[in-house]
Parts: C-alpha cells; structure tokens; sequence
C-alpha cells in the first residue's frame, strides 16, 4: 500500500511530465524557428564558398579572417578589413544618428500627446499610427517626391524666389537622415508615449511647487519617470535601422554601401555565402554587444537617480 | 448584401478553376519582372489550351539559387547568357533540342549557335540588347560614343552622372575603358581599373536601377544603361540619347530554357518553338522593348522601334560590340573586393 506522500510524489510527478509535454510543440517550434536558422547560418560561415554562390561542405575559416583581415589583391599584403570597417561604422553612425534624432523630434511629441484630454489624445495616438498602413518602400518613395531636385520642397523655394537651383538634397547623407527619422519616429512615439501616459503630473505640480525651474522639473522629475519608455524606443529604432536597406538604397542613391548592401553582395553578386553569413553573425554580434551596454548603462543610471 | 457579394466572389472562383481545369495543361515560367508579354502568354494560352503562370524574380543570382535548391514547381526560366552555362553545368536545364524544332530556322545566324549554349542544344533567344551610354543632350553636347562620360565626366555633367550598380557590367566597361580584354586576371590592368573607379566615383550622384524615372525627372543627366532602358527614356524625352562607346560595349541576351524538373515538359517546349515565331517574337520585343533575335520578326515590330537607334545597332559602331561573358571565380572574387572597395 503507497502512503499518502507517496501518492502525491507520484501525482506531483506525472503533473510535470504532462505540462512538459504538453509544452514541448511549442518548445520545440521556437527552437527550430529562432534558433534552427542561426545555426545554419553559423555553420555556413565556416564552409568554402561555391564557385557560383552556394557553399562546398569543407571547412574553411576564410569568411571569418575576411570579416576582419583583408589581404591586398595588389602587392598581397595582409591587413585590417578598412573597407568592412568603414561600411560598419557607416551603419552604426546612422543608426545612432537616427535614434538621437528620432527622441529628439519624439521625446516632445509624445509629451504633447500625453498631456491632452483624454479624448483628444486618441486622435494623435491614431495620427502616429497612419504611416504603419502603408508599406515601407512606399513611405521612402513618398519621402523622395518631396526631396527631389522636381520635388515639393525645391519647387516651392523657387517659386518663392528663395533660391535660384534645386537644392540637391536627394542623394545625400541628409536625405537618408530625413527618411530613416520620418520611418522610424513612429517606434520612438509610442513606447515614450506609452510611459508618459502613466506619469502622475501632479509630481510636476509638485516640482514646480518647490519652485524647480522647467528644466529642472524635465530632468528631475519627467525624465526619469519616462525612462523604461525612452529605452524601449532607443532600443526599437536603434536595431532596425543599424540594418537599414531600403531607406538609405532609395534616398541615399545607394553609391556607398551599408551593412545590409554589403551583406546583399556576398549572397549576390559576390558569390561569397560563407562571408556574406560571417558578416551577419558579426552584426547581430555587435547588436548584442550595444544593447547590452546601453541597458546596463541605463539600468545603473537609474539606481542613482533613485 | 454582403453574403452576396462573397457568393459571386465564390462562383466566380469556381467558374476560375474549372476553366483551369478545361485546359489541357499549364505551364510555370520564372522570367524577369516586367519582361513578359501579356498578349503573347494570351495568344499561347488559347492556341495550346494551356494555363500559363508567371513568376517574377530580379537577378540571376535569384533565379540561380532558387532553382538550385529544387522542388520550385517552374518549368522555364530565362536566364542570361552569362549565367547559362552554369546552368547547364550544374544540371538544371533539360536537353530539349531547341535547335531541331520546326521555328528554329528563324533564329538570326547569328544568335544560332552561340558560345553560351553550342549547337542550341537548351535554349531559345528570349531578347538581346548592349549595354552603353545614355546622355541628356539638353545638359551635354560633346561626344558622347565613350565610356568617358562615365569614368572621366565632362564638367557639364559632373555630379549627374549615375551608373546602374551592375557590378560585371561595370568592370566590362572600365576594363575596355583602360584598354583591356573583359574577365582579366592581368594584376596592372585591374589596377588601373580599381584606381579609375575610385577616382571617378566623386563625379557621379547616384548608383542605381531607377533609371527611367530618374532620367526622365532629370534627377540624372547622364548614366549608364540597357539600351530597352535608353528607349524608354528616349521615347519619353527626344533630348535622351543613347551611345555606344568606341572602347567597346557588351552585348548580352537572356534565353529561354526548360528545367530538368519541369513537369510539363511538353508545354514548355511548345512554348520555346511558340516564341521563335516572327510574329509571336515581335510581340516579346513590343513589350520589352529589346530585339529578339529572330529574322522576320521586324515586319512585325512597332513602328517606333524599327529604325530605333537603340535596338537596330548603326554599322559603324557593330565592330565594337562584344558578348560579355561569367568570368571564372577567381576573377570574380578579385571583382567584388574591388567593388567592395569602390562603395565603401
């Protein structure tokens, strides 16, 4: 005869195989889905590459020396990749450009929003979500009839006399500063906005009523309310545009490469899977790397502030 | 009303699928966006009682990858000529004979037996055209018959000039511009070629396909580009010339073949005879925009594309044409560092 314990041993027991169980689909789908398709991209940037694209099942660690060393196909001198460094960099400076940028014009905006009605604020909140109906290729297209030496902007200056020539800003690093803020500024809104909404204001009364400046009372009070808001944006707006394609190929007219252009090559044209895969996994790498210092940084800043 | 409108919606998806079904077969094509005659795929379908699908892809690259991995469900594709060989080395391409079938008489001589596909044991010419120079003459004058404006941009058109990001077709044309023969592995030559391209790279906007749009905006005044392309914009502004470099231009087609997995082998090779028809060929060209390689084909063409200067290439210029061919991949690597290089 079991005793009583031994009893609910033996049901604690079977109850945790029956919710592993029946959790293991799932388990095992988010495996082959998130991690199954990393793994072959991993092990393809230790193959050769194919002479027409495709990789040969042999072992090679070329793609990753290349990712870092580049060997001069002039005098065969062995060097640090600078190309590669500079079209990284290229993307990284964008992408944090743009994430400065995008709080700069969001950070406002959304305390605009926050501090409407509550009925009105509904009517921005639905205004930030237009852009999201419409696909990204397309905002970027709509973004280049403005610019545009025929464009919108170019055509009302000279019918105003302002200036004399178009000025060309399509095609210039400004240009895709434009596109990648207006594409991007959306993701920077909401989580700010969404932090915002929850602040008590009248801590802000209670600032002022401590006879704190403006400043003092954004810096002291609202900033550091908000700030899981401004991080989660930072962190939306950074990781996307670090691998930015479509925005800076349109606008920027695609003569210097980013990252993605860069990877594109290998799978395309450059026939150099194993480096095209290498280069992937050293972005993703390098995302990791970011993120994790920045919400460090930001999780210790908010520990003084208190 | 609104079960109604998603009755009908049904019906009319049956009525879809049982015409589908009426016809005798159909056949899966993977071409080229924008590159296929609706009226033509028309005319094959009533004729043969074949339903045609259409696939687009936007490289060879592309195309080549995916049919490599199988199981695509496409009976044709319409690789370049540059890529055919692969193709057949690799397997893909079923051995359908073109050159045995009753419409072959009509391929131009020579388009017939090129070195891509001898004996045109795989394919059949889909169109053909060269790669040269357009110019916006309202912005420049001068001579325009040379890669120059491209590598070695006049002062007029300094900061207009865009090349199409084509990276075989551009080492074509800076190659010849140095004097070279394409595919070379001659470390000085390349060099040349790799210090031209960083030096005229500050001179030009852009480097991009939006050609037809960009010229016509007048976003560019000058670039690089397919001569369809060239008729385009031409047609669209008189002042858009096209040029054919003295240095020497490429000449490329892109062909149609039937894979080794096709499952409706028959359709296809009906399709490849189907289209080395004159008449059919001139409806291809109509609305591509490219000659299509077989004879006869020009009673049938639009009238503005006859005498075009694009299409029929002027006498003078023929002795400089050259059919681009796949470099060997140890050119190709050297290629792509030196593209690398170029838009770092």
């Amino acid at each position: 005869m079991a005793t009583a314990e031994q009893v609910a041993k033996e049901a604690e027991r079977r109850d945790v195989r029956t919710r592993w169980l029946l959790s293991a689909p799932a388990l095992i789908i988010i495996f082959l889905a998130a991690t199954g398709p990393l793994l072959i991209v991993l092990v393809y940037s230790l193959l050769t590459p194919g002479a027409y694209g495709d990789v040969k099942w042999q072992f090679s660690p070329e793609a990753w020396l290349s990712v870092f060393m580049e060997r001069d196909i002039f005098d065969d001198t062995l060097s640090l990749a600078a190309a590669h460094v500079t079209i990284f960099w290229r993307s990284i400076k964008l992408a944090i450009v743009t994430t400065i940028a995008t709080l700069a014009l969001g950070f406002p905006t959304a305390y605009f929003m926050a501090t409407r009605s509550e009925k009105t604020r509904d009517i921005w909140l639905f205004l930030i979500t237009i852009p999201f109906w419409t696909n990204l290729l397309i905002r970027t297209f709509a973004v280049l009839q403005i610019i545009r030496n025929e464009g919108i902007i170019n055509t009302i200056l000279i019918k105003l006399g302002i200036v004399s020539a178009p000025v060309q800003i399509l095609f210039t690093d400004t240009a895709i500063l434009i596109g990648m803020a207006y594409v991007y500024l959306p993701l920077m809104v909401l989580p700010i906005y969404a932090s915002m909404e929850k602040l008590d204001f009248r801590l802000v009364e209670a600032g002022y009523d401590l006879y704190a400046s403006r400043f003092q009372v954004l810096r002291r009070i609202i900033f550091p309310l908000v700030r899981p808001g401004v991080i989660a944006g930072s962190i939306l707006v950074f990781i996307p545009a670090i691998g930015a394609y479509v925005t800076p190929s349109v606008l920027g007219g695609g003569k210097n490469m980013m990252l993605s252009n860069l990877i594109e090559l290998q799978f395309g044209q450059g026939r150099n899977w194993p480096l095209g895969s290498a280069l992937s996994i050293t972005v993703m790498i390098i995302v990791m790397v970011a993120l994790l210092a920045y919400v460090r940084n930001a999780g210790r800043a908010e520990v003084r502030h208190g | 009303m609104n079960w109604k409108i998603t009755a009908t919606a049904i019906g009319l998806a049956l009525l879809a699928s049982t015409g589908a079904a009426f016809a005798d077969g159909e056949l899966n094509i993977y071409n080229w966006g924008n590159y296929t005659s609706p009226d033509v795929i028309k005319k094959f379908e009533q004729k043969y009682n074949v339903k045609v699908t259409i696939t687009d892809y936007d490289s060879n690259d592309t195309a080549l990858a995916k049919v490599r991995q199988g199981g695509t469900g496409f009976d044709i594709a319409v690789p370049s000529q540059t890529y055919v060989p692969i193709w057949i080395k690799e397997g893909l391409l079923l051995e359908t004979d073109p050159g045995k079938m009753e419409n072959f008489k009509n391929v131009a001589p020579e388009w017939a037996n090129p070195d891509f596909d001898p004996g045109r044991k795989y394919t059949v010419p889909w169109a053909w055209g060269t790669i040269g120079v357009v110019v916006n003459t309202d912005a420049y004058k001068g001579p325009a018959n040379t890669w120059g404006i491209v590598f070695n941009t006049p002062d007029e058109l300094k900061g207009k000039v865009n090349v199409v990001p084509e990276m075989g077709d551009v080492m074509f044309a800076a190659t010849k511009y140095v004097g070279g023969q394409q595919c070379t592995d001659d470390k000085a030559v390349l060099k040349k070629v790799r210090d031209l391209l960083v030096a005229a790279k500050p001179n030009w906007i852009a480097m991009e396909y939006n050609t037809i749009e960009k010229m016509g905006a007048g976003d560019f005044k000058a670039t690089s580009d397919w001569n369809g392309s060239a008729l385009r914009q031409r047609l669209a502004n008189p002042a858009i010339h096209y040029n054919y470099p003295k240095e020497g231009f490429g000449l490329w087609s892109d062909n149609v073949a039937v894979l080794k997995e096709a499952k409706n082998v028959e359709n296809a090779k009906l399709f490849q005879n189907f289209i080395m028809d004159p008449e059919n060929a001139a409806g291809l060209s109509a609305f591509h925009r490219y000659a299509n390689a077989i004879t006869g084909s020009d009673k049938y063409m639009p009238a503005d594309m006859k005498d075009a200067p694009e299409v029929v290439i002027p006498e003078a210029d023929k002795a400089h044409a050259e059919l681009q061919v796949m470099c060997p991949p140890e050119v190709q690597e050297l290629y792509t560092k030196i593209w690398t290089e170029l838009q770092k």
